[in-house]
């Protein structure tokens, strides 16, 4: 159930939309609508989707974020949230971010998914997942919530787009029976400095329960993940911050490598 | 400067806690000039007295491996101390900390079964990679004598690097088949996902740890011996054990130790 009017639902998209494009932040926009509900920050996010759309943007994915307990518990909700990636999101391995088009970016190591037939919730477990992931791939998300400070509620943040905002994915995709998701190390380095490390577990236990779980929220809309979708599943490490000049690495188990410039 | 029977009496101190299960003052609160080398020597006291009633050293654990605790305890290396036969359990046994030790906490890491001898100091990590038969997945169970864990260096390191008890896993892995600095840690306590970490948590590689220990103890004139077994660091944060808890550890390429605590 919605509380907001189609007005305010434009409204809010346009102005969580120009504080993304035009990198600057914003205060929580449930300050200003506390009678705002899940699906009305849903309505928000997707409304913002159809805009870009609307101007030629390509979706090229989806992602997953708090996926972790720990995240919920201090967030105080049960369910994680989502975000779709939009093609000019991607930077290619080795490349650079500009820092001025950002506000205040965290990295995060993750596992993405690429689907090879369609996922529909509800209903959709683990097995569904592997029985349709085509490969798995490394990759790094760059989030940047728009809200200043990072200080947001979880319907601010999808609203919010779950602060996504750019991603790079390189180093080897494999196979779902060559390795093991649970156990997959990862190791983030930013200039030859480890700053975090993690197993894939962190993610909901397992990344690909964190895909059966964004089929099943999308099938709460009537939505399902088409195949050949490309899903980021959740942080593995914390989110760790940046800033001009660094030079980031993350090292994947049996995967390779994946990094980037912050210019 | 400790005079050799002050460094005595702190040993069989230390010994005489560790049997009676009860807790002394830091030796820091107490010797506020105590070097990291006086407390080693200490160390080798406590384990002249083990020794003495019939233990016998099986290997070495490195510890302070891990940035956050050396931020922590505010330095920059790690420390050392002995593992012995009555310190180790198997896979599947109860371990029984309630009548064994203190103030438990269990660490998840990866232990080195070693096949030649290693003598530092000049030992890299090609050498220890050569010298390692197997690695397997370990639960180290850290205990300390002192008061509430209020350890300095220097404590810690008199008191046998805070060693308590430990457990080998389900698996013995050749080095050659497994990336010692990638591969991932999964630590669940009585079936929830507590943390999760990899190899380069320690030291930047398990590898690391290993060839720290082995040019260490070499300038004391220690080598580590073909059959031993060493700890080469925690990969996640420490989590303190009750009896009745259980715990697991996974490790990506290695395989899994669990422990029931009693």
């Amino acid at each position: 159930m919605g509380n907001l009017t189609h007005d305010e639902i434009q409204a809010l998209a346009e102005h969580c939309e120009k504080a993304e494009l035009q990198a600057y932040e914003i205060t929580k926009i449930t300050d200003d609508y506390p009678q705002m509900t899940y699906e009305d920050a849903f309505d928000i996010q997707w409304e913002a989707r159809r805009r870009k759309e609307a101007r030629g943007t390509k979706i090229v994915g989806m992602k997953m974020g708090l996926t972790s307990w720990a995240k919920m518990a201090q967030m105080g909700v049960e369910q994680p949230c989502y975000g779709y990636l939009a093609d000019y999101f991607s930077v290619p391995d080795g490349g650079d971010i500009r820092m001025d088009e950002l506000i205040h970016p965290k990295i995060e190591a993750e596992i993405a998914f690429v689907t090879k037939a369609p996922l529909k919730g509800p209903g959709v477990h683990i097995g569904d997942v592997l029985r349709a992931t085509d490969f798995i791939v490394p990759a790094v998300e760059v989030i940047d919530s728009r809200y200043k400070d990072f200080k947001f509620d979880l319907k601010s943040v999808i609203a919010d787009n779950s602060s996504s905002t750019r991603f790079i994915t390189g180093g080897c995709m494999a196979s779902l029976d060559e390795v093991d998701l649970k156990t997959l190390g990862v190791v983030m380095e930013i200039n030859g400095e480890v700053v975090a490390t993690g197993a894939g577990a962190a993610v909901l236990g397992h990344p690909a329960a964190s895909v059966a779980m964004l089929a099943n929220m999308l099938g709460e809309r009537g939505e399902e993940i088409p195949a050949g979708t490309f899903i980021m599943t959740g942080g593995i490490t914390a989110a760790i911050s940046v800033k001009r000049g660094d030079a980031i690495s993350v090292r994947y188990q049996g995967l390779g490598t994946v990094s980037a410039r912050f210019v | 400067m400790m005079n050799n029977e002050l460094i005595q009496q702190c040993g069989d101190e230390l010994y005489a806690a560790q049997r009676n299960r009860t807790t002394v003052q830091p030796l820091t609160s107490r010797y506020s000039e105590l070097s990291i080398e006086e407390a080693y020597q200490i160390s080798l006291r406590l384990l002249e007295r083990r020794l003495a009633d019939g233990e016998r050293v099986i290997g070495k654990k490195v510890g302070l491996t891990s940035k956050a605790v050396q931020t922590m305890l505010g330095v920059d290396q790690p420390d050392f101390g002995y593992l012995t036969d009555r310190m180790a359990y198997n896979q599947g046994e109860e371990m029984p900390i309630g009548e064994q030790l203190i103030q438990p906490k269990a660490e998840g890491e990866i232990a080195f079964i070693l096949k030649k001898d290693l003598m530092g100091p000049g030992i890299t990590n090609a050498d220890v990679l050569a010298a390692t038969e197997c690695v397997m997945p370990c639960f180290e169970v850290v205990d300390s004598r002192i008061e509430n864990w209020q350890i300095r260096i220097q404590d810690t390191v008199a008191d046998n690097a805070s060693c308590g008890l430990f457990v080998l896993g389900d698996r013995a892995v050749s080095p050659r088949q497994v990336d010692l600095t990638t591969c991932g840690m999964v630590v669940e306590k009585n079936g929830v996902l507590l943390s999760t970490g990899a190899g380069a948590a320690a030291l930047g590689s398990p590898v690391n740890c290993v060839t720290w220990l082995a040019n260490t103890l070499g300038r004391f004139g220690i080598g580590l011996k073909a059959g031993e077994v060493i700890l080469s660091g925690s990969l996640v944060p420490l989590e303190p054990v009750k009896p009745g808890d259980f715990m697991s550890v996974s490790i990506g390429g290695i395989g899994s130790a669990s422990v029931r605590f009693i």
